[in-house]
Protein backbone atom coordinates (compact mmCIF):
# COMPACT_ATOMS: atom_id res chain seq x y z
CA UNK A 1 0.00 0.00 0.00
CA UNK A 2 2.27 2.79 0.79
CA UNK A 3 4.71 1.79 -1.51
CA UNK A 4 2.23 2.47 -3.66
CA UNK A 5 1.25 5.81 -2.75
CA UNK A 6 4.95 6.58 -2.72
CA UNK A 7 4.81 5.18 -6.52
CA UNK A 8 2.52 7.73 -7.31
CA UNK A 9 3.91 10.44 -5.18
CA UNK A 10 7.16 10.06 -7.49
CA UNK A 11 5.31 9.40 -10.78
CA UNK A 12 3.85 13.05 -10.35
CA UNK A 13 7.97 14.67 -10.97
CA UNK A 14 7.29 12.35 -14.06
CA UNK A 15 8.47 15.04 -16.96
CA UNK A 16 5.05 13.42 -19.06
CA UNK A 17 2.92 14.72 -15.85
CA UNK A 18 4.97 17.71 -15.76
CA UNK A 19 4.64 18.82 -19.42
CA UNK A 20 0.62 18.29 -19.19
CA UNK A 21 0.83 20.52 -16.43
CA UNK A 22 2.79 22.80 -17.94
CA UNK A 23 0.21 22.91 -20.91
CA UNK A 24 -2.70 23.04 -18.86
CA UNK A 25 -0.67 26.39 -17.54
CA UNK A 26 -0.40 28.07 -20.15
CA UNK A 27 -4.34 27.79 -20.99
CA UNK A 28 -4.92 28.82 -17.21
CA UNK A 29 -2.54 32.01 -17.85
CA UNK A 30 -4.44 33.04 -21.06
CA UNK A 31 -7.43 32.09 -19.04
CA UNK A 32 -6.49 34.63 -16.51
CA UNK A 33 -6.62 37.63 -18.59
CA UNK A 34 -9.69 37.33 -19.47
CA UNK A 35 -11.42 36.21 -15.60
CA UNK A 36 -8.97 37.67 -13.17
CA UNK A 37 -7.63 40.86 -15.18
CA UNK A 38 -11.11 41.27 -16.74
CA UNK A 39 -13.94 39.95 -15.07
CA UNK A 40 -15.48 37.90 -18.81
CA UNK A 41 -16.82 34.61 -18.00
CA UNK A 42 -15.54 32.90 -20.86
CA UNK A 43 -16.97 29.35 -20.06
CA UNK A 44 -16.01 27.94 -24.19
CA UNK A 45 -12.16 27.92 -23.41
CA UNK A 46 -11.87 24.51 -25.39
CA UNK A 47 -13.33 25.98 -28.42
CA UNK A 48 -10.15 28.33 -28.87
CA UNK A 49 -7.93 25.19 -27.33
CA UNK A 50 -8.75 23.31 -29.76
CA UNK A 51 -8.46 26.13 -32.59
CA UNK A 52 -5.02 26.11 -31.80
CA UNK A 53 -4.28 22.35 -31.27
CA UNK A 54 -5.90 21.76 -35.13
CA UNK A 55 -4.40 24.39 -36.75
CA UNK A 56 -0.60 23.63 -35.31
CA UNK A 57 -1.54 19.85 -36.22
CA UNK A 58 -2.82 20.26 -39.80
CA UNK A 59 -0.22 23.01 -40.78
CA UNK A 60 2.76 20.44 -39.40
CA UNK A 61 1.84 16.85 -40.33
CA UNK A 62 2.30 15.33 -43.62
CA UNK A 63 -0.01 15.28 -46.14
CA UNK A 64 -2.46 13.49 -46.26
CA UNK A 65 -5.77 12.21 -47.77
CA UNK A 66 -7.70 12.09 -44.30
CA UNK A 67 -8.15 15.48 -43.35
CA UNK A 68 -6.77 18.96 -44.62
CA UNK A 69 -3.25 19.65 -45.57
CA UNK A 70 -1.02 18.70 -43.89
CA UNK A 71 1.43 21.45 -44.66
CA UNK A 72 4.35 19.78 -43.32
CA UNK A 73 5.22 23.23 -42.06
CA UNK A 74 8.15 23.81 -39.43
CA UNK A 75 6.24 23.30 -35.97
CA UNK A 76 7.25 26.76 -34.82
CA UNK A 77 5.32 27.88 -37.81
CA UNK A 78 2.51 25.60 -36.56
CA UNK A 79 2.52 27.12 -33.11
CA UNK A 80 2.22 30.89 -34.66
CA UNK A 81 -0.22 29.68 -36.36
CA UNK A 82 -2.32 28.05 -33.50
CA UNK A 83 -1.95 31.55 -32.12
CA UNK A 84 -3.16 33.78 -35.03
CA UNK A 85 -5.89 31.45 -35.44
CA UNK A 86 -7.27 31.34 -32.36
CA UNK A 87 -6.43 34.88 -32.03
CA UNK A 88 -8.78 35.86 -35.39
CA UNK A 89 -11.24 33.39 -33.74
CA UNK A 90 -11.97 35.60 -30.63
CA UNK A 91 -11.68 38.85 -32.84
CA UNK A 92 -14.51 37.49 -34.91
CA UNK A 93 -16.06 36.11 -31.48
CA UNK A 94 -15.61 39.27 -29.46
CA UNK A 95 -16.81 41.71 -32.12
CA UNK A 96 -19.92 40.49 -32.10
CA UNK A 97 -19.97 39.66 -28.44
CA UNK A 98 -18.16 42.10 -26.59
CA UNK A 99 -21.07 43.92 -25.23
CA UNK A 100 -22.68 41.05 -23.84
CA UNK A 101 -23.16 41.30 -19.94
CA UNK A 102 -20.65 38.53 -18.66
CA UNK A 103 -23.59 35.86 -17.69
CA UNK A 104 -24.83 36.20 -21.30
CA UNK A 105 -21.05 36.04 -22.60
CA UNK A 106 -20.79 32.86 -21.06
CA UNK A 107 -23.65 30.89 -22.71
CA UNK A 108 -22.51 32.52 -25.86
CA UNK A 109 -18.60 31.19 -25.61
CA UNK A 110 -19.97 27.41 -24.29
CA UNK A 111 -22.35 27.47 -27.49
CA UNK A 112 -19.42 28.48 -29.23
CA UNK A 113 -16.93 25.90 -27.79
CA UNK A 114 -19.42 23.10 -28.73
CA UNK A 115 -20.25 24.41 -32.21
CA UNK A 116 -16.57 24.46 -33.00
CA UNK A 117 -16.02 20.36 -31.51
CA UNK A 118 -18.96 19.48 -33.75
CA UNK A 119 -17.63 21.08 -36.44
CA UNK A 120 -14.47 19.21 -36.28
CA UNK A 121 -16.54 15.94 -35.33
CA UNK A 122 -18.04 16.25 -38.29
CA UNK A 123 -16.32 17.99 -40.89
CA UNK A 124 -14.49 14.90 -42.12
CA UNK A 125 -12.69 16.82 -44.89
CA UNK A 126 -10.94 19.82 -42.48
CA UNK A 127 -10.00 17.29 -39.70
CA UNK A 128 -11.02 13.46 -40.54
CA UNK A 129 -13.62 13.89 -37.58
CA UNK A 130 -13.67 11.43 -35.11
CA UNK A 131 -10.83 9.48 -36.08
CA UNK A 132 -8.70 12.83 -35.30
CA UNK A 133 -5.26 14.25 -36.56
CA UNK A 134 -2.64 11.54 -36.05
CA UNK A 135 1.45 11.44 -36.06
CA UNK A 136 1.58 15.50 -35.08
CA UNK A 137 4.94 15.77 -35.57
CA UNK A 138 6.83 16.06 -31.92
CA UNK A 139 10.25 18.48 -31.97
CA UNK A 140 12.23 16.27 -30.60
CA UNK A 141 11.43 13.14 -32.34
CA UNK A 142 14.27 11.19 -32.31
CA UNK A 143 15.22 10.68 -28.58
CA UNK A 144 14.35 8.40 -26.21
CA UNK A 145 11.19 8.26 -24.49
CA UNK A 146 12.32 9.82 -21.35
CA UNK A 147 14.51 12.75 -22.68
CA UNK A 148 12.29 13.20 -25.32
CA UNK A 149 9.39 13.75 -22.63
CA UNK A 150 11.83 16.04 -20.32
CA UNK A 151 12.81 18.17 -23.51
CA UNK A 152 9.25 18.70 -23.91
CA UNK A 153 8.60 19.88 -20.34
CA UNK A 154 11.65 22.11 -20.19
CA UNK A 155 9.83 23.87 -23.66
CA UNK A 156 7.21 24.06 -22.27
CA UNK A 157 8.47 25.57 -18.65
CA UNK A 158 10.35 28.06 -21.00
CA UNK A 159 6.97 28.90 -22.80
CA UNK A 160 5.13 29.03 -19.30
CA UNK A 161 7.80 31.44 -17.69
CA UNK A 162 7.97 33.71 -20.85
CA UNK A 163 4.39 34.12 -20.78
CA UNK A 164 3.79 34.66 -17.01
CA UNK A 165 6.61 37.62 -17.69
CA UNK A 166 4.56 39.00 -20.68
CA UNK A 167 1.51 38.84 -18.73
CA UNK A 168 2.52 40.10 -15.92
CA UNK A 169 4.05 43.07 -17.38
CA UNK A 170 1.00 44.37 -19.08
CA UNK A 171 -1.30 43.58 -15.58
CA UNK A 172 1.06 46.09 -13.84
CA UNK A 173 1.03 48.42 -16.86
CA UNK A 174 -1.71 50.79 -16.99
CA UNK A 175 -3.47 47.92 -19.66
CA UNK A 176 -3.94 46.17 -16.93
CA UNK A 177 -5.38 48.27 -14.36
CA UNK A 178 -7.47 49.83 -16.92
CA UNK A 179 -8.48 45.86 -17.32
CA UNK A 180 -9.39 45.97 -13.39
CA UNK A 181 -11.09 48.58 -13.38
CA UNK A 182 -13.79 48.05 -15.78
CA UNK A 183 -14.26 44.33 -13.98
CA UNK A 184 -14.73 46.04 -11.05
CA UNK A 185 -17.07 48.25 -12.30
CA UNK A 186 -17.50 49.47 -16.32
CA UNK A 187 -19.70 52.64 -15.00
CA UNK A 188 -16.88 54.37 -13.72
CA UNK A 189 -14.45 52.93 -16.13
CA UNK A 190 -16.83 54.94 -18.80
CA UNK A 191 -16.58 58.02 -17.16
CA UNK A 192 -12.81 57.42 -16.54
CA UNK A 193 -12.89 58.16 -20.05
CA UNK A 194 -11.90 54.19 -21.00
CA UNK A 195 -13.23 53.41 -24.17
CA UNK A 196 -14.56 49.90 -23.04
CA UNK A 197 -15.14 47.63 -25.59
CA UNK A 198 -11.52 48.46 -26.76
CA UNK A 199 -9.90 47.03 -23.72
CA UNK A 200 -12.39 44.17 -23.45
CA UNK A 201 -11.63 43.15 -27.27
CA UNK A 202 -8.11 43.36 -26.49
CA UNK A 203 -8.10 41.12 -23.79
CA UNK A 204 -10.38 38.63 -24.67
CA UNK A 205 -8.00 38.14 -28.33
CA UNK A 206 -5.01 38.62 -26.34
CA UNK A 207 -6.24 35.75 -23.75
CA UNK A 208 -7.23 32.97 -26.65
CA UNK A 209 -4.49 33.48 -28.08
CA UNK A 210 -2.41 31.94 -25.39
CA UNK A 211 -5.23 29.45 -24.98
CA UNK A 212 -4.32 28.62 -28.60
CA UNK A 213 -0.68 28.18 -27.81
CA UNK A 214 -1.67 25.76 -25.34
CA UNK A 215 -3.35 24.08 -27.48
CA UNK A 216 -0.98 24.03 -30.22
CA UNK A 217 1.59 22.93 -27.59
CA UNK A 218 -0.85 19.99 -26.59
CA UNK A 219 -1.27 18.64 -29.78
CA UNK A 220 2.78 18.45 -30.48
CA UNK A 221 2.93 16.49 -27.36
CA UNK A 222 0.03 14.15 -26.93
CA UNK A 223 0.83 13.49 -31.23
CA UNK A 224 -2.84 12.57 -31.38
CA UNK A 225 -5.65 14.54 -30.87
CA UNK A 226 -9.41 14.14 -31.80
CA UNK A 227 -12.83 15.76 -31.33
CA UNK A 228 -13.04 13.83 -27.23
CA UNK A 229 -9.91 15.96 -26.20
CA UNK A 230 -12.19 19.08 -26.15
CA UNK A 231 -15.17 18.18 -24.34
CA UNK A 232 -16.20 20.44 -21.83
CA UNK A 233 -15.21 18.82 -18.68
CA UNK A 234 -11.19 18.78 -19.55
CA UNK A 235 -11.50 21.55 -22.14
CA UNK A 236 -12.84 23.90 -20.30
CA UNK A 237 -13.95 23.22 -16.41
CA UNK A 238 -10.94 21.41 -15.24
CA UNK A 239 -9.47 24.78 -16.51
CA UNK A 240 -11.48 27.44 -14.60
CA UNK A 241 -10.98 24.79 -11.74
CA UNK A 242 -7.07 25.45 -12.02
CA UNK A 243 -7.56 29.36 -12.00
CA UNK A 244 -10.05 29.68 -9.36
CA UNK A 245 -7.98 27.28 -7.18
CA UNK A 246 -4.50 29.10 -7.74
CA UNK A 247 -5.86 32.23 -7.44
CA UNK A 248 -7.55 34.32 -10.19
CA UNK A 249 -5.56 37.74 -11.20
CA UNK A 250 -2.79 36.13 -10.03
CA UNK A 251 -0.14 34.53 -13.09
CA UNK A 252 1.63 32.51 -10.31
CA UNK A 253 -1.24 31.38 -9.17
CA UNK A 254 -2.64 30.46 -12.58
CA UNK A 255 0.78 28.19 -12.75
CA UNK A 256 0.47 27.23 -8.81
CA UNK A 257 -3.13 26.01 -9.73
CA UNK A 258 -2.58 24.03 -13.05
CA UNK A 259 -0.10 22.06 -11.26
CA UNK A 260 -2.00 21.39 -8.05
CA UNK A 261 -4.72 20.20 -9.92
CA UNK A 262 -2.98 18.02 -12.58
CA UNK A 263 -1.18 16.51 -9.76
CA UNK A 264 -4.31 15.57 -7.70
CA UNK A 265 -5.56 14.69 -10.72
CA UNK A 266 -2.71 11.83 -11.65
CA UNK A 267 -2.38 11.11 -8.11
CA UNK A 268 -5.51 10.20 -7.91
CA UNK A 269 -5.02 7.21 -10.83
CA UNK A 270 -1.98 5.48 -9.01
CA UNK A 271 -4.68 4.68 -5.99
CA UNK A 272 -7.31 3.68 -7.96
CA UNK A 273 -5.39 1.06 -9.16
CA UNK A 274 -5.42 0.04 -5.53
CA UNK A 275 -8.73 -1.18 -6.00
CA UNK A 276 -10.49 -3.59 -7.54
CA UNK A 277 -10.68 -3.80 -10.90
CA UNK A 278 -14.32 -4.30 -11.08
CA UNK A 279 -14.67 -0.68 -9.73
CA UNK A 280 -12.31 1.09 -11.92
CA UNK A 281 -15.13 3.12 -13.84
CA UNK A 282 -16.55 4.24 -10.88
CA UNK A 283 -14.03 5.20 -9.34
CA UNK A 284 -12.89 7.13 -12.69
CA UNK A 285 -16.30 9.03 -11.68
CA UNK A 286 -15.01 9.64 -8.29
CA UNK A 287 -11.99 11.35 -9.64
CA UNK A 288 -13.64 13.90 -10.78
CA UNK A 289 -15.59 14.57 -7.85
CA UNK A 290 -12.51 15.04 -5.67
CA UNK A 291 -11.51 17.50 -8.29
CA UNK A 292 -15.08 19.29 -7.73
CA UNK A 293 -14.98 18.55 -3.62
CA UNK A 294 -11.13 20.58 -4.04
CA UNK A 295 -12.44 23.32 -5.61
CA UNK A 296 -15.90 23.71 -3.05
CA UNK A 297 -13.14 23.70 0.07
CA UNK A 298 -11.15 26.35 -1.67
CA UNK A 299 -14.35 28.63 -2.41
CA UNK A 300 -15.76 27.51 1.28
CA UNK A 301 -11.98 28.82 2.69
CA UNK A 302 -10.05 30.57 0.32
CA UNK A 303 -12.24 32.25 -2.02
CA UNK A 304 -9.38 33.99 -3.37
CA UNK A 305 -7.54 31.22 -4.41
CA UNK A 306 -4.25 29.83 -3.19
CA UNK A 307 -2.20 32.86 -4.36
CA UNK A 308 -4.79 35.99 -4.41
CA UNK A 309 -4.45 39.05 -6.50
CA UNK A 310 -1.70 41.19 -4.86
CA UNK A 311 -3.15 44.51 -4.19
CA UNK A 312 -0.35 47.01 -4.37
CA UNK A 313 0.15 47.38 -8.00
CA UNK A 314 0.36 51.06 -8.63
CA UNK A 315 0.66 51.44 -4.98
CA UNK A 316 4.37 49.88 -5.23
CA UNK A 317 7.07 51.11 -7.07
CA UNK A 318 11.20 50.00 -6.22
CA UNK B 1 -8.13 77.80 -19.08
CA UNK B 2 -9.43 80.97 -17.11
CA UNK B 3 -8.91 81.13 -13.74
CA UNK B 4 -12.02 83.02 -12.36
CA UNK B 5 -14.73 83.62 -14.53
CA UNK B 6 -17.74 85.25 -14.06
CA UNK B 7 -20.93 83.28 -14.85
CA UNK B 8 -23.06 86.40 -16.79
CA UNK B 9 -22.37 87.35 -20.34
CA UNK B 10 -20.41 84.51 -21.61
CA UNK B 11 -21.35 81.78 -24.75
CA UNK B 12 -22.71 79.10 -22.61
CA UNK B 13 -19.99 75.78 -22.33
CA UNK B 14 -22.98 73.62 -22.35
CA UNK B 15 -26.43 74.27 -24.17
CA UNK B 16 -29.02 71.27 -23.96
CA UNK B 17 -32.06 71.81 -26.74
CA UNK B 18 -35.62 69.76 -26.06
CA UNK B 19 -34.26 66.63 -24.69
CA UNK B 20 -36.36 63.55 -24.52
CA UNK B 21 -35.62 60.60 -22.99
CA UNK B 22 -38.14 57.82 -22.23
CA UNK B 23 -38.17 54.63 -20.57
CA UNK B 24 -41.38 52.50 -20.83
CA UNK B 25 -44.27 54.35 -20.56
CA UNK B 26 -42.57 57.17 -18.73
CA UNK B 27 -40.90 60.44 -20.16
CA UNK B 28 -38.20 60.78 -17.82
CA UNK B 29 -36.85 63.90 -19.33
CA UNK B 30 -39.46 65.62 -21.55
CA UNK B 31 -38.10 68.44 -23.83
CA UNK B 32 -35.66 69.97 -21.30
CA UNK B 33 -33.51 72.91 -22.33
CA UNK B 34 -30.78 74.94 -20.86
CA UNK B 35 -27.59 76.33 -20.87
CA UNK B 36 -24.50 76.36 -18.42
CA UNK B 37 -22.56 79.37 -18.77
CA UNK B 38 -18.74 78.90 -18.67
CA UNK B 39 -16.99 78.97 -15.32
CA UNK B 40 -20.33 79.18 -13.33
CA UNK B 41 -21.52 76.86 -11.33
CA UNK B 42 -24.70 75.41 -11.75
CA UNK B 43 -27.20 73.57 -9.50
CA UNK B 44 -29.59 71.62 -10.97
CA UNK B 45 -32.75 70.50 -8.65
CA UNK B 46 -36.09 69.15 -8.46
CA UNK B 47 -37.88 66.59 -6.36
CA UNK B 48 -37.40 63.07 -7.38
CA UNK B 49 -38.14 61.81 -10.35
CA UNK B 50 -37.92 65.12 -12.20
CA UNK B 51 -35.47 63.49 -14.52
CA UNK B 52 -32.03 64.97 -13.47
CA UNK B 53 -29.76 61.98 -13.23
CA UNK B 54 -31.04 60.98 -16.74
CA UNK B 55 -30.67 64.35 -17.97
CA UNK B 56 -27.42 64.16 -16.43
CA UNK B 57 -26.59 60.54 -17.77
CA UNK B 58 -27.38 62.03 -21.45
CA UNK B 59 -25.09 64.53 -21.55
CA UNK B 60 -22.51 62.28 -20.07
CA UNK B 61 -23.44 59.70 -22.97
CA UNK B 62 -24.40 57.22 -21.00
CA UNK B 63 -28.08 57.37 -22.02
CA UNK B 64 -29.06 57.87 -25.95
CA UNK B 65 -31.33 60.48 -26.05
CA UNK B 66 -34.65 59.73 -28.27
CA UNK B 67 -34.79 63.53 -29.31
CA UNK B 68 -32.73 67.07 -28.87
CA UNK B 69 -29.74 68.21 -29.38
CA UNK B 70 -26.50 68.23 -27.02
CA UNK B 71 -24.05 70.87 -27.58
CA UNK B 72 -20.59 71.52 -25.74
CA UNK B 73 -18.93 74.43 -26.42
CA UNK B 74 -21.04 74.78 -29.43
CA UNK B 75 -20.40 71.51 -31.00
CA UNK B 76 -23.10 68.63 -31.23
CA UNK B 77 -21.99 66.14 -29.21
CA UNK B 78 -25.69 64.25 -29.06
CA UNK B 79 -24.99 60.34 -28.30
CA UNK B 80 -21.59 60.81 -28.44
CA UNK B 81 -20.02 57.77 -26.31
CA UNK B 82 -18.71 58.52 -22.89
CA UNK B 83 -15.12 57.73 -23.85
CA UNK B 84 -15.53 60.83 -26.48
CA UNK B 85 -16.78 63.03 -24.25
CA UNK B 86 -14.47 62.28 -21.83
CA UNK B 87 -11.96 63.32 -24.21
CA UNK B 88 -13.73 66.47 -24.70
CA UNK B 89 -13.40 67.35 -20.97
CA UNK B 90 -16.83 66.55 -19.90
CA UNK B 91 -16.62 64.20 -16.48
CA UNK B 92 -19.05 62.94 -14.60
CA UNK B 93 -19.88 60.96 -10.85
CA UNK B 94 -22.63 59.39 -9.86
CA UNK B 95 -25.52 59.45 -6.94
CA UNK B 96 -24.28 56.42 -5.86
CA UNK B 97 -20.61 56.44 -5.22
CA UNK B 98 -18.62 54.34 -8.68
CA UNK B 99 -15.09 52.86 -7.23
CA UNK B 100 -13.52 50.61 -8.43
CA UNK B 101 -13.90 48.60 -5.15
CA UNK B 102 -10.60 45.80 -5.58
CA UNK B 103 -8.40 48.53 -6.64
CA UNK B 104 -6.13 50.76 -4.31
CA UNK B 105 -7.36 54.54 -3.42
CA UNK B 106 -4.52 55.43 -5.75
CA UNK B 107 -4.89 52.76 -8.53
CA UNK B 108 -8.52 54.35 -8.32
CA UNK B 109 -7.29 57.68 -9.57
CA UNK B 110 -4.22 56.45 -11.48
CA UNK B 111 -6.49 54.80 -14.14
CA UNK B 112 -7.91 57.67 -15.24
CA UNK B 113 -5.56 60.03 -17.09
CA UNK B 114 -6.29 59.92 -20.67
CA UNK B 115 -3.37 58.59 -23.69
CA UNK B 116 -1.01 56.80 -21.47
CA UNK B 117 1.20 55.08 -23.26
CA UNK B 118 0.89 51.83 -21.64
CA UNK B 119 -2.43 50.98 -22.06
CA UNK B 120 -1.46 49.84 -25.52
CA UNK B 121 0.13 46.06 -24.16
CA UNK B 122 2.71 46.59 -27.08
CA UNK B 123 4.08 49.57 -25.69
CA UNK B 124 4.24 48.00 -22.17
CA UNK B 125 6.16 44.81 -23.90
CA UNK B 126 8.56 47.14 -25.95
CA UNK B 127 8.88 50.73 -24.40
CA UNK B 128 8.58 49.49 -20.73
CA UNK B 129 11.03 52.42 -19.31
CA UNK B 130 8.87 54.89 -20.81
CA UNK B 131 5.48 53.43 -19.30
CA UNK B 132 7.34 53.87 -16.28
CA UNK B 133 8.60 57.17 -16.36
CA UNK B 134 5.35 57.98 -17.43
CA UNK B 135 3.54 55.83 -14.41
CA UNK B 136 5.84 57.80 -12.03
CA UNK B 137 4.27 60.96 -13.18
CA UNK B 138 0.98 59.91 -13.08
CA UNK B 139 1.53 58.72 -9.64
CA UNK B 140 2.52 62.04 -8.12
CA UNK B 141 -0.31 63.88 -9.24
CA UNK B 142 -2.52 61.02 -7.71
CA UNK B 143 -0.59 61.71 -4.41
CA UNK B 144 -1.27 65.48 -5.06
CA UNK B 145 -5.26 64.95 -5.24
CA UNK B 146 -5.26 62.30 -2.48
CA UNK B 147 -3.51 64.84 -0.21
CA UNK B 148 -6.02 67.86 -1.65
CA UNK B 149 -8.44 65.65 -0.53
CA UNK B 150 -7.33 64.29 2.65
CA UNK B 151 -7.26 60.98 1.84
CA UNK B 152 -3.39 60.40 1.48
CA UNK B 153 -3.85 57.97 4.80
CA UNK B 154 -5.88 55.46 2.49
CA UNK B 155 -3.93 55.67 -0.14
CA UNK B 156 -2.78 52.10 -0.18
CA UNK B 157 -6.56 50.52 1.74
CA UNK B 158 -8.52 48.87 -1.58
CA UNK B 159 -11.59 51.63 -2.48
CA UNK B 160 -14.12 49.08 -1.35
CA UNK B 161 -13.18 49.53 1.97
CA UNK B 162 -13.97 53.23 2.35
CA UNK B 163 -16.62 55.23 3.56
CA UNK B 164 -19.45 56.47 1.66
CA UNK B 165 -18.12 60.28 2.02
CA UNK B 166 -15.12 59.06 1.79
CA UNK B 167 -16.28 57.30 -1.88
CA UNK B 168 -17.62 60.68 -2.76
CA UNK B 169 -14.35 62.88 -2.47
CA UNK B 170 -12.86 59.72 -4.38
CA UNK B 171 -15.24 59.94 -7.14
CA UNK B 172 -14.40 64.34 -6.99
CA UNK B 173 -10.83 63.21 -7.01
CA UNK B 174 -10.79 61.41 -10.47
CA UNK B 175 -11.99 64.28 -11.70
CA UNK B 176 -8.82 65.95 -10.93
CA UNK B 177 -6.58 63.72 -12.48
CA UNK B 178 -7.75 65.13 -16.17
CA UNK B 179 -8.27 68.73 -17.61
CA UNK B 180 -11.75 68.75 -17.32
CA UNK B 181 -14.05 71.43 -18.61
CA UNK B 182 -17.11 70.69 -17.56
CA UNK B 183 -18.34 68.30 -14.43
CA UNK B 184 -21.33 66.72 -13.55
CA UNK B 185 -21.96 65.82 -10.00
CA UNK B 186 -24.43 64.31 -9.27
CA UNK B 187 -25.27 64.26 -5.10
CA UNK B 188 -22.08 65.18 -4.17
CA UNK B 189 -23.49 65.25 -0.63
CA UNK B 190 -25.70 62.63 -0.14
CA UNK B 191 -24.86 60.76 2.85
CA UNK B 192 -21.77 63.24 3.49
CA UNK B 193 -21.33 63.95 7.37
CA UNK B 194 -21.42 67.98 7.97
CA UNK B 195 -17.56 67.96 8.71
CA UNK B 196 -17.15 66.13 5.47
CA UNK B 197 -19.67 68.67 3.70
CA UNK B 198 -17.83 71.71 4.71
CA UNK B 199 -14.86 70.26 3.29
CA UNK B 200 -16.01 68.98 -0.09
CA UNK B 201 -17.93 72.45 -0.70
CA UNK B 202 -14.18 74.43 -0.23
CA UNK B 203 -13.28 71.58 -2.21
CA UNK B 204 -15.95 72.27 -5.21
CA UNK B 205 -15.16 76.03 -4.65
CA UNK B 206 -11.26 75.79 -5.33
CA UNK B 207 -12.07 73.34 -8.43
CA UNK B 208 -14.20 76.33 -9.52
CA UNK B 209 -12.33 79.39 -9.03
CA UNK B 210 -8.91 78.22 -9.23
CA UNK B 211 -8.98 75.72 -12.22
CA UNK B 212 -11.56 77.09 -13.95
CA UNK B 213 -13.82 74.12 -13.68
CA UNK B 214 -17.01 74.80 -15.07
CA UNK B 215 -19.12 72.58 -12.51
CA UNK B 216 -23.01 71.49 -12.51
CA UNK B 217 -24.54 70.00 -9.34
CA UNK B 218 -27.32 68.00 -8.76
CA UNK B 219 -28.34 68.01 -5.17
CA UNK B 220 -30.60 67.73 -2.51
CA UNK B 221 -28.99 69.72 -0.02
CA UNK B 222 -30.67 73.14 0.01
CA UNK B 223 -27.80 74.91 1.92
CA UNK B 224 -25.22 73.11 -0.28
CA UNK B 225 -26.52 74.94 -3.44
CA UNK B 226 -27.41 78.24 -2.13
CA UNK B 227 -23.61 78.64 -0.84
CA UNK B 228 -21.98 77.48 -3.85
CA UNK B 229 -24.03 78.02 -7.26
CA UNK B 230 -24.27 81.44 -9.39
CA UNK B 231 -27.73 80.10 -11.27
CA UNK B 232 -30.11 76.94 -10.17
CA UNK B 233 -32.05 74.94 -12.76
CA UNK B 234 -35.33 73.86 -11.40
CA UNK B 235 -36.63 70.60 -12.87
CA UNK B 236 -40.17 69.08 -12.26
CA UNK B 237 -41.13 66.48 -14.46
CA UNK B 238 -38.87 65.87 -16.85
CA UNK B 239 -39.34 70.00 -17.94
CA UNK B 240 -37.36 72.63 -16.74
CA UNK B 241 -39.69 74.44 -14.68
CA UNK B 242 -37.46 77.90 -13.43
CA UNK B 243 -34.05 78.99 -13.59
CA UNK B 244 -32.45 81.90 -11.59
CA UNK B 245 -30.50 82.42 -8.65
CA UNK B 246 -31.11 80.67 -5.43
CA UNK B 247 -33.66 83.55 -4.12
CA UNK B 248 -35.34 83.94 -7.35
CA UNK B 249 -36.48 80.23 -7.35
CA UNK B 250 -37.43 79.81 -3.56
CA UNK B 251 -39.69 83.11 -4.39
CA UNK B 252 -40.85 80.99 -7.31
CA UNK B 253 -44.52 79.82 -6.84
CA UNK B 254 -44.70 76.77 -9.52
CA UNK B 255 -40.84 75.70 -7.94
CA UNK B 256 -42.98 75.85 -4.49
CA UNK B 257 -45.66 74.16 -5.84
CA UNK B 258 -43.61 71.24 -7.21
CA UNK B 259 -41.67 70.54 -4.47
CA UNK B 260 -44.97 70.04 -2.41
CA UNK B 261 -46.39 68.08 -4.96
CA UNK B 262 -48.68 68.71 -7.75
CA UNK B 263 -47.17 70.93 -10.31
CA UNK B 264 -50.29 71.40 -12.49
CA UNK B 265 -52.45 72.63 -9.90
CA UNK B 266 -50.31 75.35 -8.69
CA UNK B 267 -52.54 77.00 -5.60
CA UNK B 268 -51.73 80.54 -6.63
Amino acid sequence: MMEHVGASLIYLLDPFVLAFAGIYAVMALGLNVQWGYTGQFNIGVAGFFAAGAYTSAILTTAPTDNHLGGFALPIVIGLAGAVVVSGLLALLIGLITIRLREDYLAIATIGLAEIIRLTLKNEDWLSNGTRGVFAIPHPFQGMPADERNLAYFVLVAVVVVGLYLLLERARRAPWGRALRALRERESAALAAGKNVDRFRLEAFVLGSAVMGLGGGLYAHFAGFISPEVFEPMFGTFIIWVMLIVGGAGNGKGAILGAFVIWWLYTFTTGLISLAPVKYATQLGALRVMLVGAVLIAILLWRPDGLLPESRDVGGKRK
Amino acid sequence: MPATVAAAGRAPLLAVHSLVKSFGGIRAVDGASLEIPAGSITGLIGPNGAGKSTLFGMVAGFLKPDSGTVLLDGADVTGLPPHRLFARGLVRTFQIPATFDRMTVRDNLMVVPAGQSGESVWRAWVQWGRVQTEDAAIRARADEVLAFLSLDHVCEEYAGNLSGGQKKLLELGRTMMTEPRLVLLDEPGAGVNPTLMAKLREHIRTLNRERGYTICIVEHDMDLIASLCDQVIVMAEGKVLARGSMDEVRANAEVRAAYLGGVRDSST
